[in-house]
């Protein structure tokens, strides 16, 4: 039996663990699947992590080491190399590892931190043949900082989220030729600073409205053929061109990985593909949290420490039977506003609620509504998809309350 | 001569409005900070860069570092040459100083490896 069980080592599980800690829970374990902490920093060997929470521009392993030097020196107990293999609804955690072999635990309260996965080639139907020389990005990634080793040396990038941008830059620097960024959609997904700092400084293309229809090559990818897309998203035929490259890195979405939680009954939003929480992270079934991008996926780690501690002061107060639910109101969005999180407030308190709208506006105001009478507005010169917004409700919005609606007006 | 920019200090990225006359900022506007100013400034006189990659260490795995200060852009090719030469010896702390004075700046571990 243990008080708490964290699934999960990276910048999530740490603070999770940490905030649980100081909230006076002792009886902490992490389990994670790889070799060391840190999750997706450690591979995140670039710059611009922690203004947020440090006032300071950070790399990823430097960011990880910031909490994973406190958790070494709380004592908290970690397994590494090992992979939790089920959750049940009881929280009872089964898990293997070389050392213990397969175990179960049962916890108090469980806090989910799986992090997520990349959307693979076969997730886009992308025609062609089959060759070797097709990577995720963060694979390449992975490859190039971890192993040093040069996926390929002529690279056309197809999705301009931030891990796109930021391996386009690398690859660049590690003498690669980057020959352009080519996303579907009329706008990036990706930071405007990266843009800037990954592509303009080093004049790599970055073409909107466009995808890959084609992959050549037998053995190895020798091209790929590339077109522009109609309103409809559709390729148009007459734009069709052949780019010659050895390599096609895809950075076209990222996965939270809810396998586990499904395993718990766990319920999952279709939007945002993580668990429905309330305001404590609390997920459908008591006294499983969750936080960080096994939610929904985050811009900042920033923000995935900050909804960690969240999920960690949550999780103590569970433990200590401690956890009030006083009320309880669903939050609804328009669709311009894709989802929010949390989705219900089960309490009276001032909180933060997360969202992500559908499409880049300009000049809109945010309007928080309890069906009848607006409660707040917000106003904002520009919201995109690739941006977290938030706005804070106050415990005064709240009071005789039975539902929220969440829209996007453009002024 | 109006300049567009955008600012890369933090991941804000705040669109900078430059009032330039020949080299001379006359006015910045569209920073939420000072540090957007300042790089607003060095953007238009002399960009500078922090450039972060890896070395390889004497056991034959990967050290991540980075130019403890934003090294002139035009550099950073140069740096990236100097970086690739280089072995770090172990252990290596974080902020342990891999290369001294590389344009301005030092190359510093950003990973602990015994």
């Amino acid at each position: 039996m243990k008080d708490l069980v964290i699934i999960g080592g990276g910048p999530a599980g740490m603070s999770a663990a940490l905030s649980a800690f100081d909230c006076g829970i002792k009886d902490i374990l992490i389990l994670e699947r790889d070799s060391h902490l840190g999750g997706v920093l450690q591979q995140c060997i670039h710059n611009g992590f922690g203004l947020q929470k440090f006032g300071e521009e950070l790399t990823g392993p430097e960011y990880a080491f910031r909490y994973e030097e406190k958790i070494i020196k709380s004592g908290i107990e970690v397994k590494l190399n090992t992979m939790v293999l089920d959750i049940t609804e009881d929280k009872t955690v089964t898990a293997t590892n070389p050392h213990d072999g397969i175990f179960q635990i049962k916890a108090k309260a469980v806090i989910l931190a799986m992090g997520c996965r990349e959307r693979p080639r076969g997730a886009l139907n992308i025609a062609g043949s089959r060759p070797a020389g097709i990577f995720t990005a963060g694979t390449a990634q992975k490859l190039v900082n971890t192993k040093g080793l040069l996926p390929g040396k002529s690279v056309v990038i197809l999705g301009s989220g931030d891990i796109g941008l930021i391996m386009a830059k690398r690859l660049t620097l590690e003498g690669a030729k980057v020959k352009g960024v080519f996303e579907l959609m009329p706008y990036s997904g990706g930071l405007a600073r990266n843009i800037q700092q990954c592509l303009n400084d080093f004049n790599i293309p970055l073409r909107l409205s466009h995808t890959v229809v084609e992959v050549h090559g037998k053995e190895r990818v020798e091209g790929i053929t590339v077109a522009e897309v109609d309103e409809k998203r559709v390729p148009i035929e007459s734009t069709k061109e052949f780019i010659p490259c050895d390599t096609l890195l895809l950075s076209v979405g990222l996965i939270p990985e809810n396998e586990l939680s499904k395993s718990a009954n766990v319920k999952i939003s279709p939007v945002t593909n993580g668990a429905l929480v309330d305001q404590n992270r609390q997920t459908s079934v008591s006294g499983i949290f969750a936080c960080g991008n096994v939610l929904h996926v985050h811009d900042l780690v920033d923000f995935v420490s900050d909804e960690a501690e969240i999920a960690g002061k949550s999780a103590a107060k569970y433990i200590n039977n401690d956890l009030s639910d006083s009320t309880e109101i669903n939050i609804f969005t328009d669709g311009k506003i894709r989802y929010t999180v949390p989705q219900r407030i089960t309490d009276l308190t001032d909180v933060k609620v997360y969202f992500r709208v559908n499409n880049i506006y300009k000049n809109v105001n945010i309007k928080v509504t309890d069906g009848i009478n607006t409660l707040l507005t917000k106003k904002r010169p520009k919201v995109s998809p690739g941006e977290m917004e938030s706005v804070t409700l106050k415990n005064d919005h709240l009071k005789n309350v039975k539902e929220l609606h969440f829209s996007l007006e453009v002024v | 001569m109006e300049k567009i920019l955008t600012c890369i200090v933090c991941p804000l990225g705040c669109e900078l409005c430059i009032d330039l006359e020949g080299k001379e900022i006359i006015e910045i506007k569209g920073n939420t900070c000072n540090r957007g100013k300042i790089y607003a400034e060095n953007e238009c006189i002399s960009p500078k860069r922090t450039v972060t990659s890896t070395v390889k260490c004497t056991d034959g795995s990967l050290l991540s570092v980075k130019t403890d200060q934003p090294i002139p852009k035009e550099k950073v090719f140069d740096c990236m040459k100097i970086i690739n030469q280089t072995t770090a010896t172990l252990p290596v702390n974080i902020g342990d100083v891999i290369v001294k004075d590389v344009f301005g700046s030092n190359i510093v571990a950003t990973q602990n490896k015994n």
